[in-house]
C-alpha cells in the first residue's frame, strides 16, 4: 500500500474563469502536482488549506480537471463557505491535498462515448478527453447557466464535437431535457457518461433507461473525509444499501444507484 | 522518551488511539500512514447485524466542529471479523471493537463473539450514541441502565478489557463514571458527541434528516476536558479522553486533567494522516516541555 497520499502543496495560480467568472463564481485553481501517480479521469481530490484553522473544518472535494506533470488544475464553482474561502488563496499559499480519490469514468476506446455535462460537471471531462486514447470516439453535450466563457468548454471543443445549451429561464429546462433525450436516442449501443447536478443526473438516468444506453453518472455529494470512513456521503444503491460516494463512486453505473 | 501506556490489561505503545466512527475499520487510512505506529485503533461501532444507518443528509459542518447523524451504519460483526479484522495489523497495534446493541442481552452476545477473537484486544461499549432510537444515549444517561449494560458485557468478555464510552449529555458525569466502574468496567472513555442541531434559515429545515445529531470537533474540547477531569477524579480505573483533540498540545491537556490515553476523532477528517502525525509530534513536544514520561503530567493540573 503506497503511503503519504496526503501532501501539502503550493498554489501556482488562482483566477476567475474568463471575463465573467468572478460574477458567476467560477474559478480556475492550479496547484503543484502533489506527486501522486495514476490519476483516472473522473477522480477527485480533497483540498484544505491549513490556514483555515478549524473553520471551515472540512476539506472540499473537487473534481480533477487536469492532471499535468507539474500541476493539477481544478475548475470549481463557489457554492458555500468552503469554496468561497478557497477563492481567497494566493499563489504560494499551502493547500493540503489528498487523492486521487474515487473510481473515475470507464474508458472504452472502441466505443462511441457521449459525455453529458451540467454546469461545473464539465470539469472531469477535460481530463477525460485529454487522456482518452481514441478521442475520435467522443462527443459532448453541455448544459449551463453562466456564459460559456466561465467554463473550459473551448478546451474540449477544440478536440471533440461539442454542443452547448444555455439554460436561462425555467422554460428552457424541458428543451434541454429533450436535447438530452435526442442525444441519448442517437447513442444506443454506445456509452454515456454524465456529471452535474442531481436533477440533471436524474434526467440522464431516465434517458439512459429509456433508450437502453449504457451510462455512468458521477454524483456530487457533500463529503467529509473522502476516504470512505465517515459514511457522511452515502447514496442508496439499487438494493437500498447505503454506499459511500467517495470510495464506491463518485462514478456509478446509472442503473446501480437511486437518485 | 517513554510513551507506553497501560490501561487495565490493554497495553499501548503510545497514548494516541483513533476514535470509533472517525477511522472506519482502520484500513481506509492505511494509504496515509503506518497503522502499526498508532497506540490503538477503535473501529467503527459494530452491531450484531449490518445496519444501514439514518437517511441523508447525515452530516453538517458547524463552527470548529461538525454534526453527524450517521446512525451506526456498519457491516455487522460477522463481516468485520471475516473481512476486515484479518487485514488489520492487530499483532502490532491493539484493535478495540466498539459495540452497540439495543438491550443488555444483545450487548452480551456481541461481547462474547468479539471476545473470542484473538485480533480483538479490548471492547469499547457504546452506551452513548445520540443517533439511534433504540438504546443509544438512553443507556448512557441512566446510571442503572449503564451499569446493567456494563455488567452484561463484562460477564461475556472473558479476559478482554472492557472500556465503557460515556456520554457528556448527562447532569453528573462523575456519577455515571462511578456507576460503570462499580459494574465492572476496566476503562472509561469519554466523551462521545454532544447532542446538537443545525438549521438552514433559507429552507426553514434542519440540516440533518434526523433533525438532531452528535456535535464533535475542536468546538467541544472544553466540555470534554471538564468531563474527563470530573470523571477521572471520581474513579480508580484509567480514563481515555477524547473530544476535539487537534494537536499534540491538546493531548497533553487531556493527560493533565487525568486521562491516561486519548482518542482522536474528527481531526482525522481535517487530514487523513492526522493521527499518524500526532504520534510523531508528541515526543518533540514533550521534549520541549522537559517531560520524559506521561506519568509526570497525568492528573497534575494545578487548580489551587
Amino acid at each position: 500500500m503506497p503511503l503519504n497520499r496526503c501532501h501539502d502543496v503550493k498554489v501556482i495560480a488562482l483566477n476567475p474563469h474568463g471575463p465573467e467568472g468572478l460574477e458567476h463564481g467560477l474559478w480556475l485553481l492550479e496547484l503543484e502536482n502533489p506527486g501522486f501517480p495514476d490519476v483516472r479521469p473522473g477522480q477527485f481530490a480533497m483540498l484544505r488549506p491549513p490556514s483555515w484553522g478549524f473553520d471551515p473544518l472540512w476539506a472540499r472535494p473537487l473534481s480533477i480537471c487536469r492532471a499535468l506533470p507539474d500541476r493539477w488544475v481544478f475548475n470549481f464553482l463557489v457554492a458555500g463557505r468552503g469554496t468561497s474561502a478557497l477563492t481567497r488563496l494566493k499563489p504560494g499559499d499551502t493547500v493540503t491535498v489528498w487523492g486521487p480519490l474515487g473510481n473515475g469514468f470507464a474508458v472504452e476506446p472502441g466505443t462511441r462515448t457521449l459525455m453529458l455535462a451540467g454546469g461545473i460537471g464539465l470539469a472531469p471531462f477535460v481530463e477525460y478527453t485529454a487522456a482518452h486514447p481514441a478521442p475520435g470516439q467522443l462527443s459532448l453535450l453541455f448544459g449551463h447557466r453562466p456564459p460559456l466563457s466561465c467554463y473550459p468548454y473551448e478546451d474540449l471543443a477544440r478536440l471533440v464535437p461539442c454542443e452547448s445549451f444555455q439554460d436561462k429561464t425555467p422554460e428552457d429546462i424541458p428543451r434541454f431535457v429533450a436535447l438530452v433525450e435526442k442525444h441519448m436516442s442517437e447513442h444506443a449501443g454506445g456509452l454515456a457518461l454524465a456529471c452535474g447536478p442531481t436533477p440533471f443526473l436524474r434526467t440522464v438516468q431516465a434517458a439512459a433507461k429509456k433508450f437502453g444506453v449504457r451510462c455512468q453518472i458521477s454524483l456530487e455529494n457533500r463529503m467529509v473525509c473522502g476516504v470512505g470512513a465517515c459514511l457522511g456521503c452515502v447514496a442508496a444503491d439499487k438494493d437500498g444499501h447505503n454506499v459511500q460516494t467517495c470510495t464506491k463512486g463518485p462514478v456509478f453505473w446509472s442503473g446501480d444507484i437511486t437518485l | 522518551m517513554d510513551l507506553r501506556v497501560k490501561l487495565s490489561g490493554l497495553d499501548l505503545k503510545n497514548p494516541v488511539m483513533t476514535a470509533s466512527g472517525t477511522f472506519g475499520y482502520g484500513l481506509e487510512f492505511a494509504p496515509y500512514g503506518d497503522l502499526r505506529t498508532l497506540g490503538g485503533i477503535v473501529v467503527k461501532g459494530l452491531s450484531l447485524k449490518p445496519r444501514e444507518g439514518n437517511p441523508m443528509p447525515r452530516v453538517a459542518e458547524t463552527p470548529s466542529g461538525m454534526l453527524n447523524a450517521i446512525g451506526l451504519q456498519n457491516c455487522g460483526v460477522e463481516a468485520f471479523l471475516k473481512r476486515r479484522l484479518p487485514s488489520l495489523p492487530w499483532r502490532e497495534t491493539p484493535i478495540v471493537a466498539n459495540l452497540y446493541a439495543c438491550d443488555p442481552d444483545e450487548f452480551g452476545e456481541l461481547a462474547s463473539i468479539l471476545a473470542a477473537e484473538e485480533g480483538v484486544a479490548a471492547l469499547e461499549v457504546n452506551i452513548s450514541c445520540p443517533n439511534v432510537k433504540a438504546g443509544g444515549v438512553l443507556f448512557g444517561q441512566d446510571p442503572a441502565l449503564a451499569a446493567s449494560v456494563t455488567e452484561a458485557v463484562k460477564k461475556r468478555a472473558g479476559n478482554k478489557p472492557v472500556m465503557v464510552k460515556l456520554s457528556p449529555n448527562v447532569a453528573d458525569i462523575a456519577a455515571m463514571a462511578k456507576a460503570v466502574e462499580s459494574a465492572g468496567a476496566d476503562i472509561l472513555s469519554l466523551i462521545n458527541t454532544l447532542t446538537g442541531m443545525s438549521v438552514d434559515v433559507r429552507t426553514r429545515k434542519p440540516r440533518l434528516a434526523n433533525v438532531v445529531g452528535g456535535l464533535s470537533g475542536p468546538a467541544i474540547k472544553p466540555v470534554a476536558l471538564r468531563c474527563v477531569w470530573q470523571a477521572s477524579r471520581a474513579v480508580k480505573i484509567p480514563v481515555v479522553g477524547m473530544g476535539g483533540i487537534a494537536s499534540a498540545l491538546d493531548v497533553l491537556e487531556f493527560i493533565l486533567v487525568g486521562a491516561h490515553a486519548v482518542q482522536v476523532g474528527t481531526a482525522n477528517f481535517i487530514r487523513p494522516d492526522f493521527s499518524f502525525r500526532l504520534v510523531e509530534e508528541l515526543p518533540a513536544l514533550m521534549q520541549r516541555m522537559g517531560v520524559t514520561d506521561l506519568d509526570e503530567l497525568r492528573g497534575s493540573l494545578k487548580t489551587g
